[in-house]
C-alpha cells in the first residue's frame, strides 16, 4: 500500500485518483472491521482528534465520531454554539487553544469557503475538511464514489445526474470533482436560478428537464433544497419545485432503465423525493450512510499515518 | 545478497505431511476446530495444509479463515513504510472453538501478539494454537512458543528466511537470505 499524496483532506481537488483508490481499499478494509462482532481496532490509540463544529451536522458529526472511535483515538468535540467563538476568538486562536493539548488531527465543518484550507497554513495539525461553506464536503464525495463502486462495480464511465440546489452545495461540488477523476460523466440538473451560470467550463453536461436527466444517467444523487442558505427566492415555491424536480415512483417506473437513487441526507420527504422512492430498493441512501463510517476510518487512518511520531 | 537453501521442495512436503499429521492427533475430526491463516503470508500454508488434510487424510469439516493483523500491530506510524491491509476472512463463528493460527514463520512473535487480539473481535475461542513452518529460535520479543513447528532455525538478526510457494513464487522451497 502506498501513501496519500497530502497531508491534509481539505477538498477532492487536492487528491489524484490513486489516492481516491487507495482511500477506498483501505475502506474495503473497515467496511469488514465494521461487520465484525466487536467494531473496533486499536490503531490509533495514540492520537487525539477534535471535531470542530462551526455548523450544525448530525449525521457527519455522528459518522465521523464513530469512525474515530472505531480506530480507538481520542475524541474531542466542539460546536461553536457553546463556544468562547461566540466571545470573538478568532479561529486560529481558537484550533491553537485545542492543539496546545495535544490533539492530532482537527475534523472541521465551518460556514466560510476555504476555511480548511486557511487553517492547514496556520496550525500544525492534520486538518479534514467537513464541509467547508458552499465550497467542499469531501467526505461525502468519497462515500458517494464508493456506494456506486459497491453498487455497479465501478466508478469509471457511469453517467451520474446531480439533481437540485447546485449552486450552494458543497456536496455537488466534490461530487463532480471526484466523479471526474475516477473516469465518470457528470451531469446537473436543477432549476436554473440554482446552477452556477459557468458550471459548464468544469466539463459537466447541463439539463432543466428532470426526465431527459434520468433517461441519461445511472445513478441520479438527489441533493437537498438547502432553506437555510438561501437569501432570496430561487423558484416561486416549494410545491413547484417539487413538480419539475421531485422524484415520484411514478416517474422512476416509466423511465426506460432501473437506475440508482441516492441522497446525501437529511431528506425532504415529499420534496426532492417522495417516500416511497427513498424507502425502494434503487435507493441506497442507507448504504451511503453505513459506507461512510468505513470511508471516514479510512481517510482517518491513512492521514494518522502520515503524522510523524 | 546471498541466499541459502533450508528446505527444498521434497523437504517441505515431507514436513507439511507431518504437520497435518500432528493436527489429527491433536484435533480429531476438527469438529470443534477451525484453521485461521495469517495474513499475508501464512495463508498459503493454511491453504496447504488444510489441502492435505481434505485429500490425503480424508478429514471432511475443515474451516479455514484468513486473518489480516494490520491494524492490529504495535508498529503503526513507526516504521518507514506505510503499513499495508490485507482481507480477512472468516465465515464461522470462533466463539468457544479451538483456533489453529498458521503462519510461515515465526520471528519476534509480535504478529501472532496482534493476532490474539484481533481474533478476539470474531468472540471468545476456547484455545488457540501456533502452528509454524520455521521457528527462528532465540529472536523473541515476547513469551509466544509454537505448538507446532516444521523446522528450528537459528538466523542472526540481518539475516531473513524467505518462504516461497508454487502459488505464488513457482516453487515450494526456504531460503536464508544473508541482507
Amino acid at each position: 500500500m502506498s501513501e496519500l499524496s497530502v497531508n491534509h483532506l481539505l477538498g477532492i481537488k487536492y487528491l489524484n485518483e490513486k489516492d481516491i483508490q487507495l482511500i477506498f481499499e483501505t475502506a474495503d478494509h473497515f467496511k469488514e472491521v465494521i461487520n465484525r462482532p466487536i467494531k473496533k481496532v486499536p490503531s490509533l490509540r495514540d492520537i487525539t482528534i477534535a471535531n470542530l463544529f462551526f455548523e450544525n451536522s448530525t449525521r457527519t458529526k455522528l459518522s465521523f465520531e464513530l469512525a474515530e472511535k472505531r480506530l480507538s483515538a481520542d475524541v474531542l468535540n466542539f460546536s461553536s454554539a457553546q463556544s468562547s467563538v461566540k466571545k470573538g476568538e478568532t479561529l486560529i486562536d481558537t484550533v491553537n487553544n485545542i492543539l496546545s493539548m495535544k490533539v492530532d488531527m482537527v475534523v472541521m465543518r465551518h460556514p466560510n469557503p476555504g476555511a480548511g484550507v486557511f487553517l492547514s497554513k496556520h496550525v500544525n495539525a492534520s486538518i479534514v475538511n467537513a464541509g467547508d461553506g458552499a465550497h467542499e464536503h469531501p467526505t461525502q464525495a468519497l462515500l458517494d464514489s464508493y456506494s456506486i463502486r459497491e453498487r455497479l462495480g465501478d466508478v469509471a464511465g457511469k453517467k451520474v445526474v446531480i439533481v437540485g440546489d447546485i449552486l450552494h452545495s458543497r456536496v455537488a461540488l466534490s461530487n463532480i470533482f471526484a466523479l471526474q477523476l475516477q473516469g465518470a460523466e457528470v451531469m446537473v440538473c436543477g432549476p436554473k436560478t440554482l446552477i452556477p451560470r459557468y458550471i459548464h467550463e468544469l466539463g459537466v453536461k447541463v439539463e432543466t428537464d428532470l426526465r431527459k436527466a434520468l433517461n441519461w444517467c445511472d445513478v441520479a444523487n438527489m441533493l437537498r433544497v438547502q432553506n437555510e442558505r438561501m437569501d432570496i427566492s430561487y423558484f416561486p415555491s416549494t410545491r413547484e419545485y417539487t413538480q419539475q424536480f421531485g422524484v415520484n415512483k411514478e416517474l422512476l417506473n416509466s423511465l426506460d432503465k432501473e437506475i440508482i437513487i441516492m441522497h446525501p441526507g437529511p431528506i425532504n420527504r415529499g420534496v426532492e423525493i417522495t417516500s416511497d422512492v427513498a424507502d425502494s430498493k434503487q435507493a441506497i441512501i442507507l448504504d451511503q450512510v453505513q459506507n461512510g463510517v468505513a470511508v471516514r476510518m479510512a481517510v482517518i487512518y491513512l492521514l494518522a499515518s502520515k503524522i510523524k511520531q | 545478497m546471498s541466499q541459502k537453501v533450508l528446505l527444498n521442495e521434497k523437504e517441505v512436503n515431507i514436513i507439511l505431511h507431518r504437520l497435518a499429521c500432528q493436527l489429527i492427533e491433536k484435533h480429531n475430526d476438527f469438529s470443534n476446530t477451525v484453521l485461521i491463516g495469517l495474513q499475508p503470508r501464512g495463508v498459503y500454508l493454511a491453504d496447504r495444509i488444510a489441502k492435505i488434510l481434505r485429500e490425503d487424510y480424508k478429514v471432511e469439516n475443515i474451516q479455514l479463515g484468513y486473518l489480516d493483523i494490520t491494524f492490529f500491530r504495535d508498529d503503526f506510524r513507526r516504521g518507514e513504510k506505510p503499513l499495508e491491509a490485507n482481507k480477512t476472512k472468516i465465515n464461522f463463528l470462533v466463539e468457544d472453538k479451538n483456533i489453529v493460527f498458521i503462519d510461515d514463520v515465526l520471528y519476534t512473535g509480535r504478529s501472532i501478539r496482534a493476532a490474539l487480539t484481533a481474533i478476539q473481535s470474531f468472540g471468545r475461542p476456547n484455545e488457540i494454537e501456533l502452528l509454524t513452518l520455521i521457528d527462528r529460535r532465540f529472536s523473541r520479543h515476547l513469551p509466544i512458543q509454537p505448538n507446532y513447528r516444521g523446522r528450528q532455525v537459528d538466523v542472526i538478526n540481518n539475516e531473513k528466511v524467505r518462504v516461497n510457494w508454487k502459488e505464488k513464487d513457482s516453487e515450494d522451497s526456504v531460503y536464508l537470505i544473508e541482507r
